[in-house]
């Protein structure tokens, strides 16, 4: 049964969106990549460094992997549209990760700086896949502008504490008319399978798996806890009850 | 005239374009971005850019990250 993600008109073979920031190397990412079978993945914009050896751009390339440019580290609308302006002219697509932060600590999104940004990069013709906040009338308003996707967090960006408001994220998937990505605070197979379960369309993680001790395993790990929690939310779970339900016949018992 | 390169001050020829500068610069073209003062240089632009003393160009490609 065909249950493939469409994002922006786009179909997409994975509903496992990986970050490639954080891995040791070159040669981590690609077996990352042959590991995840994912069909997205951001990449970053920073000054050339001419002592660089091998272009990320080629290993993705080789796996024939859509690329999402992020605006990662700005902390305005200013900076945030010039930086994935930039991004279109250097990789061709059109397709933005929208990250607009406010501070290092926390690394939360700015919700003014963002919608702003958001607005202006649609109105320049971009595909805007923004980083949010986990609030529900957020999320409505970047779609309300023109947004393809909402990206809410789990929790902050690598700090591996899972979602930390799954009552919000059912929300804002409860009222999306466009794909809702958990993006951030993934920490293990088990957060990324809940994201799915509580209605996700995909999860972008990049930590969990460049920074675990085994990249390559724990790709295989996310890919199937997303595959997983797809099936259970799909599948429909069973009610929680407060009291326990025999399921055995509790007809026909014997009379010993 | 100097400019200002990825934060670096360099002295350039007058009269400079940001092609020569780029291809004096860079091994490759391919995948780089510039800006010019906070503004966007497209590509095609770029043999037409006369460059003045004094600017900041910034050359961008796409690393790992998010």
């Amino acid at each position: 049964m065909s249950d493939e993600l469409v994002v922006a008109g786009e179909k997409l073979g994975s509903r496992l969106i990986l970050g490639t920031g954080g891995a040791p190397s070159m040669q981590v990412i690609d077996e990352v990549l042959a590991a995840s079978g994912t069909a997205l993945c951001t990449v970053s914009m920073r000054r050339i460094d001419p002592s660089t050896t091998g272009s990320v751009l080629d290993v993705l390339a080789h796996h024939g992997v859509r690329l999402l440019p992020n605006t990662a580290g700005c902390r305005t609308a200013r900076e945030a549209v010039l930086t994935a302006q930039l991004a279109r002219e250097a990789v061709e697509t059109d397709w933005v990760k929208l990250e607009v932060i406010a501070d290092d600590d926390t690394l939360l999104p700015d919700a003014v700086e963002l919608l702003d940004a958001a607005e202006r990069l649609v109105a320049d013709g971009f595909k805007v896949f923004p980083y949010t906040n986990d609030d529900p009338v957020l999320a409505r308003r970047l779609q309300r502008v023109g947004c393809v996707a909402v990206m809410p967090l789990g929790a902050p960006i690598g700090s591996g504490l899972g979602i930390l408001n799954p009552h919000n994220i059912e929300l804002i998937v409860a009222e999306a008319e466009v794909p809702v990505v958990l993006d951030a605070g993934v920490g293990t197979a088990s957060d990324a399978a809940l994201a799915m379960e509580l209605g996700c369309d995909a999860v972008l993680l990049a930590s969990a798996v460049t920074r675990a001790q085994e990249p390559a395993l724990m790709a295989v790990a996310m890919a199937s806890a997303v595959a997983a929690g797809r099936l259970a939310h799909r599948a429909g779970r069973i009610p929680k009850r407060e009291h326990a339900r025999a399921s055995s016949p509790t007809t026909g018992m014997a009379v010993l | 005239m100097i400019l200002t390169i990825n934060g670096q001050r360099r002295e350039f020829a007058d009269g400079a374009t940001l092609a020569d500068l780029i291809a004096a610069t860079l091994p490759t073209d391919r995948g780089v971005a510039v800006a010019v003062d906070g503004e966007v240089a497209p590509r095609g632009t770029w043999a037409s850019v006369a460059l003045r003393d004094g600017q900041a160009i910034e050359l961008l490609t796409a690393v790992q990250g998010g």
